[in-house]
């Protein structure tokens, strides 16, 4: 019961919820960038366990199924054919023993996540099967993939719903479309702590600008290229903590936008904090995407959090009532 | 800042800062560790990571709402305070804990340099390491490298201009007033004055880090042949 790796793709890493409990030893929790788009990966195939999913970024992996399998792609639209044959997205798939899963690059977006049913059977470390790339810590000892790696799958029960063991999709998926980012609509931010230490015209630069993702952007972190932000005077700052969503300001004038595998401490500036509800978004930008801010309240950050959890949960029960009544 | 009455201040929809001053200083670091002990007990499901004068409390939002269903900063806000006033001996939850360092030599390539800008001899820059008793101020950069308070100010030197692109696991090293320990081989811009055998962070471990923040922390000078005695007890390697 495993999956070979033949090519590993650019950036391919087994991920779940993240590892908790753990930044006050200096270990951040991690995780799948689009958390949305991992739960309904595995939702649809029937996944309850917040089992870890394989975040693909940009271009994919071709992997080689040892065995009968499961799998649904979710997240950025991934051209992706087993045994030539396309794969029609946000849609469960049955593939059998032996077919090789080809995965291109995405028009738009930039991670898509690759479910199987039953979930991958790596060793959680410190109660999470994600891997944490800068930490190194996880599964493969915290690396990405490469080639020739084997992903053990976990044993389980027949999907009652697979009624022919022949390469087939399901015939019916997720509309992607209320999940994906445009990558041009503005992320929501909050004002950071340090928001009135910079200039007026970098205060008012910051929500007006028009910034540009930096190649050198990782899961640590979104780099914005744009013209520099400044701050009044220098600020002599001690270090304190930090999270996913942290913009932060260094000594470039450029800002940082930590992202999933944010450090637990940081010491530059805290100029903003990008709304939890639109860090996926943000996840699925690309190097060269456009990203701008327009400010919101913790008030409003907190509703669109809610109301946005509350159309995954229904959209989670749909997908299992729909599974359960096939 | 009034010290006697920390700030508490949202810093995502699901963390909050409680800071207690902006200065890296024992006794503000000391408050943070006493805080994070009280909230830990009477709030065992806010997860508290200190740092040198704040402490980030991490929450679930969606137990903390009001009875119509919106999240209630109120309520949360109160639960903080009144854990703040709640009674706990803190001392108890702080470990001592000696770390055994081979100093100079091959552990430690930046201690000449070190005790040159000192005015020191590297003799008088290894006693008074080893003198200082240290805080746990935080622990950061990575997993398990701690952030230590109580270097003796005579030691303080700057990073150096280029970072090594590799520091050894173990490296003892001093950045400015701060002294630490590399848990793993990592890029790094601190004077290195020796290497610990001991290993600072091992996820297979039931305490993954051998050092908690708010740990009280010694260092022993040991000789390089029980470095190496003790590296092949705790398997640190290079």
């Amino acid at each position: 019961m495993s999956i070979e790796v033949i090519k590993p793709g650019l950036l391919s890493s087994l991920q779940d919820a993240g590892r908790h409990g753990h930044a006050s030893l200096g270990l951040g929790r991690g995780g799948a960038m689009d958390l949305p788009a991992w739960r309904l990966a595995n939702a649809l195939v029937g996944n309850v366990h917040h089992e870890a999913a394989l975040e693909i970024t940009l271009a994919g992996p071709t992997l080689r199924f040892r065995c009968d399998a499961v799998i649904a792609l979710t997240g950025a639209i991934v051209d992706a054919r087993a045994d030539g044959e396309p794969l029609p997205p946000w849609t469960a798939c049955f593939l059998p023993a032996g077919t090789v899963l080809r995965m291109g690059g995405m028009r738009h977006g930039c991670r898509s996540y690759l479910a199987v049913r039953g979930g991958f059977d790596v060793a959680p470390v410190l109660g999470s099967r994600s891997t944490d790339l800068h930490a190194r810590v996880g599964p493969l000892e915290g690396r990405g993939l490469q080639a020739g790696d084997e992903l053990p799958m976990a044993t389980t029960d027949a999907a009652p719903w697979i009624r022919s063991r022949t390469l087939h999709a399901l015939r019916w998926g997720l509309d992607p479309q209320p999940w994906l980012d445009d990558a041009k609509a503005p992320l929501a931010l909050l004002r950071g702590h340090h928001h009135e230490a910079m200039d007026e015209a970098s205060q008012r630069a910051l929500f007006s600008q028009r910034f540009m993702l930096s190649k050198d952007s990782n899961r640590t972190g979104a780099r914005l290229d744009g013209s520099p932000l400044a701050l009044r005077q220098p600020l002599e700052l001690i270090s304190e903590a930090t999270v996913p969503g942290t913009v932060q300001l260094p000594p470039s004038g450029q800002p940082i936008a930590l992202l999933a595998e944010a450090p637990v401490t940081g010491g530059y500036p805290r100029i903003g904090q990008v709304a939890a509800v639109d860090l996926p978004r943000l996840a699925q930008r690309r190097p060269g995407d456009t990203v701008s801010f327009r400010e919101v309240t913790f008030d409003e950050a907190m509703d669109r959090l809610d109301a946005r959890e509350e159309a995954l949960q229904r959209l989670l029960r749909r997908i299992a009532q729909r599974l359960e009544s096939a | 800042m009034n010290p006697a009455h920390p700030s508490l201040e949202p810093l995502a929809e699901d963390a909050w800062i409680l800071r207690f001053g902006d200065a890296m200083d024992v006794a503000i670091n000391a408050r943070v560790h006493d805080a994070a002990a009280r909230l830990r007990r009477a709030l065992p499901d806010v997860e508290c990571v200190p740092a040198y004068a704040s402490l980030l409390l991490r929450f679930e939002p969606s137990a903390w709402r009001d009875g119509g269903g919106r999240f209630d900063a109120v309520r949360l806000r109160e639960a903080v305070m009144s854990a703040l006033r709640h009674e706990v001996n803190v001392t108890a939850t702080a470990q001592d804990v000696i770390i055994p360092v081979w100093y100079g030599g091959a552990a430690g390539q930046d201690l000449e340099d070190v005790a040159a800008h000192a005015g020191l001899t590297t003799h008088d820059v290894i006693a008074r390491h080893t003198a200082a008793e240290y805080r746990v101020a935080m622990i950061g950069f990575a997993p398990g490298f701690p952030y230590l308070l109580g270097l003796d100010p005579a030691l303080a030197v700057p990073r150096r201009a280029q970072p090594r692109t590799r520091v050894p696991a173990g490296s003892v090293a001093i950045g400015g007033l701060q002294t630490g320990i590399y848990p793993q081989a990592l890029p790094g811009g601190w004077q290195l004055i020796g290497r610990t055998p001991l290993r600072l962070f091992d996820v297979a471990a039931a305490q993954p880090s051998l050092l908690q923040p708010g740990d009280r922390v010694r260092f022993r000078a040991i000789t390089e042949e029980e470095f190496t005695r003790l590296a092949a007890n705790t398997g640190l390697s290079e």
